[in-house]
């Protein structure tokens, strides 16, 4: 997590003056197009949006629309181009990183009316949806035909699918399912000029660019959604999941490339460390083994014959790579309650401290043990605590560093803290965000994973698809001069050498 | 970077192309040279810029210079029981994994597992301002900035020069078999999305001259519990397999002779539609793979009539061999095709690589 920067808070302000003119111009139009209850601008009304699951970060927007109709999104769209105020497109707003944080002299465009299920395709395997229907809500109205919808983020119950499209969620289950691109088949939705937009199709390719694959993750800065067509899947007969215990993290991270390395691909693969397995078994009494030093959860589904072919693979393997403990969940019942505490790895660190900022970098599966062993380092340099969860199985890991947010010094502490981890990751080999996204949170961070160049050919696109760059401005991409004043170094990629080879 | 006399020479020919305004005809192993509009320009061959990057099996990620030999690289992958899942097609020996990414062909498996952009991770590439920029990472969870690497497959050179990619790969399953049913093509379009809707170890599939080939894939378990329930002929290994890889390399049978028609005027398309699409109504011979999905039409019907008939349908359709009628490609609609000229533009400014190669104009 990087703070704003003092010279960018302070142009902001300079932009102050001019702001009640604005919001009085952008309100006159918006209400042209909107139904009076359709558009907020008391500052009383615009606060529930002042920041999504980022709280850290809070802005008001000049105005909160909130339009009923696709004809409406396109007229708001079209005011707000035509007034060049920025737009700030919204689902559930529990995004981790800032991507709907409000604009203060743009607007927020929450999607939230755009909640009706479309049409569920049994025969097809599909489902068209509102793109402000919730994650859960698609695979429960899939339900009845034996299907669901496979990328399952731990925000499933209230995140919204234009809210996964937007950040290219994951989950736990990513590793054998995949994860929103591979699932989403076509998007709909409006230009920043508010042009009706579609891309991708319901075969399975569409002529051109894909535009639909660089879509998939662009936070909201290349076009507004109103509707997505998902695949939906046939559900699994059966699932049943191992619950394996570790002396010794390394163990467990070499336990994870052994399945692996076995031609095994998990239904799910997640490893919890000591400090979070004791604040999880606290709260859900899951019977979590408290001696151990790392947990593995490792799942398998499928028919009832596959499962207890994999199974058996998997019991294997994970004993020879050292296993203190492992059981097998004996029915759905047990196997839930093993992934309780994995679900509520979040909520059970609220109850032992008072604020946690949640990392998400990800990192090559064989340095699980070093970033491991590199956190405990940093709780030492920093003074904070940190409890880790990882999606083991893809690399990508949620350290929770716990804080008191009352206390300045622990805020700042905890944000070097998870800038260190950020870094760390990137010079083992991996990426500042694996599925929260940058929104504004990793901003600095992407200085340090992207040269110059490759910032720039990025806004460069950007601007291919919203010239004026008018949609969800200063997320994502960090200026150039943000980077110069940040003060990091790239840390060079590129064509990776040929180790075995000898050099002159 | 690591300074590397093969990419100096690269970067060399691409700085004197941008210099005299000369365009450059991106290629590997000319396998696909066929495919898409007319190469322009000079050629700028890839094929040196070789070798595997890195590959550790255990991470499921391999990442290969754009110029290696494909069958180079499915062969350190099957050494350590690895695969490219998604079978892209490779018509003649010699395709590289810069072609492939760049084609974005997929193979018979690609309704199963997914096509060749689900399988990119990263990119390393050489844009029209001859920088080299690397997107991506090798990793499988990665949302830091746009995912320029997957907008490449598929892109045909057009946005710029695939110098290396990471791949994720998966385990070669533990079984296979093949079934072969009699059935008409609506019950065997109908058969197959039924099928799919199931948790079944479907893997590909093949309707032709009524007959269908199902191919399950999977645990052991799993495809022999799935073999009983479905019934059908079983088909040995030594005769299917041969006849998957002659379908992803088109080589088969129905090629063959679609190529012999193609030399009397026919043309070979590809018609994109959704699985559930009933029969098309084209004059001609017909292959079907991907569930429905994919639809090979040789046929003498006009480009017109052929276009009509996918875009009814909510598809496309690419001319993949015949007599020029038109785009190779199916036009796009208005604002999509400014998003494309605008890429392209920012990209490749000076429109040195590969022009008109995706479409006129790009």
């Amino acid at each position: 997590m990087n703070a704003p920067l003092p010279a960018q808070a302070l142009a902001e302000a300079a932009d102050a003056p001019d702001r009640p003119r604005r919001q009085a111009e952008v309100v006159a139009a918006l209400s042209q197009v909107l139904p009076a209850h359709a558009l907020l601008w008391h500052r009383e009304d615009t606060t529930p949006y002042e920041c999504d699951g980022l709280t850290a970060y809070r802005e008001q927007p000049l105005a909160v629309a909130l339009p009923e109709t696709e004809d409406q999104v396109a007229a708001v769209l079209r005011a707000c181009h035509r007034l060049q105020v920025p737009v700030v497109a919204r689902g559930a707003g529990t995004g981790l990183s800032g991507g709907a944080l409000p604009h203060r002299l743009g607007v927020t465009l929450s999607l939230a009316k755009f909640n009706r299920i479309v049409r569920i395709d049994p025969h097809a395997r599909t489902a068209v949806v509102q793109s402000g229907v919730r994650n859960l809500a698609i695979s429960e109205a899939a339900a009845p035909f034996g299907l669901y919808y496979a990328p399952d983020p731990s925000s499933q119950i209230a995140c919204t699918i234009g809210g996964n499209v937007a950040e290219n969620s994951g989950g736990v289950h990513c590793l054998k399912y995949g994860l929103t691109v591979h699932n989403v088949l076509k998007v709909r939705g409006y230009t920043v000029e508010g042009e009706p937009l579609e891309l991708g199709s319901e075969a399975l390719d569409a002529p051109g660019l894909d535009l639909l694959a660089v879509f998939i993750g662009s936070e909201g800065l290349l076009g507004v959604v109103t509707e997505v067509t998902v695949r939906l899947v046939p559900k699994p007969q059966l699932a049943r999941c191992i619950m394996a215990s570790f002396d010794d993290i390394r163990k467990a991270g070499d336990a994870v490339a052994n399945v692996i390395a076995a031609g095994i691909i998990p239904a799910g693969l997640e490893m919890m460390d000591k400090p979070m397995t004791a604040a999880v078994e606290d709260f859900v009494h899951a019977g979590y083994d408290l001696d151990a030093e790392a947990i593995l959860l490792c799942e398998s589904d499928g028919t009832p014959e596959e499962v207890a072919e994999e199974i058996a693979r998997m019991m294997d393997v994970l004993v020879a790579s050292g296993a203190t403990r492992v059981e097998v969940s004996k029915d759905e019942a047990q196997r839930l309650k093993f992934w309780s505490g994995r679900k509520n790895a979040f909520p059970a660190s609220g109850r032992i401290s008072p604020d946690y900022m949640c990392m998400d970098s990800t990192i090559p599966r064989k340095r699980l043990a070093d970033i491991l062993i590199a956190i405990a380092q940093m709780e030492k340099k920093y003074g904070l605590r940190c409890a880790n969860v990882f999606h083991a199985g893809d690399g990508n890991l949620h350290p929770l560093i716990l804080f008191d947010a009352n206390d300045p010094d622990q805020l700042h502490r905890c944000e070097l803290f998870g800038a260190d981890i950020l870094e760390t990751s990137v010079a083992l080999g991996g990426t500042v965000t694996g599925e929260h996204g940058v929104g504004v949170e990793k901003l600095s961070s992407m200085c340090v994973q992207f040269a110059p160049e490759e910032l720039e050919q990025m806004r460069a696109l950007k601007r291919a698809f919203d010239p004026a760059e008018g949609l969800n401005p200063g997320k994502l991409v960090p200026t150039l001069n943000r980077c110069a004043e940040y003060g990091k170094m790239h840390v060079r990629k590129g064509l990776l050498p040929f180790p075995e080879l000898e050099r002159f | 970077m690591t300074p590397d006399p093969i990419l100096e020479r690269l970067l060399d020919q691409v700085r004197a192309a941008m210099a005299d305004q000369r365009a450059l005809a991106i290629h590997g192993g000319q396998t696909k040279a066929f495919y898409g509009e007319p190469l322009q320009g000079e050629p700028l061959d890839l094929r040196p810029l070789a070798g595997i990057s890195s590959y550790e099996p255990t991470e499921l990620v391999v990442t290969v210079r754009a110029g290696t030999p494909l069958a180079d690289l499915e062969a350190a992958l099957a050494e350590k029981g690895q695969c490219l899942p998604f079978e892209p097609p490779r018509f003649a020996p010699g395709g590289t994994v810069g072609g492939m990414v760049a084609a974005g062909l997929s193979g018979p498996s690609r309704a199963a597992v997914g096509a060749v952009r689900d399988y990119v991770l990263g990119a390393t590439m050489l844009n029209g301002r001859a920088e080299v920029l690397s997107f991506g990472g090798q990793v499988m969870k990665n949302v830091a900035g746009y995912d320029v690497s997957r907008l490449l497959a598929g892109s045909m050179g057009s946005l710029g020069v695939i110098l290396e990619v990471s791949l994720k790969v998966l385990p070669v399953a533990p079984a296979t078999a093949t079934l072969r049913f009699e059935l008409d093509e609506g019950c065997a379009i109908q058969q197959l999305n039924e099928w799919a809707a199931q948790p079944l170890p479907l893997n590909a599939s093949a309707w032709w001259d009524g007959a269908l080939l199902l191919r399950l894939r999977g645990a052991q378990a799993a495809v022999s519990a799935a073999c009983q329930r479905l019934g059908g002929e079983t088909i040995p290994a030594h005769q299917a397999d041969p006849f998957w890889e002659g379908l992803r390399d088109q080589r088969d049978e129905f090629f063959a002779k679609a190529r012999a028609a193609v030399q009397t005027g026919a043309s070979l398309w590809r018609v994109s539609v959704p699985q559930t699409t009933p029969p098309l109504k084209l004059a001609g011979e017909q292959l079907i793979e991907w569930g429905g999905g994919q639809r090979w039409w040789c046929t003498p019907s006009p480009a017109a009539a052929v276009r009509e008939a996918a875009r009814l349908a909510g598809g496309h359709a690419t001319r993949f061999h015949g007599p020029a009628d038109g785009p190779v490609f199916t036009p796009l609609s208005p604002v999509p095709e400014r998003i494309h000229r605008a890429l392209k533009a920012a990209f490749d400014p000076q429109g040195l690589f590969n022009p008109g190669r995706l479409m006129s104009g790009l």
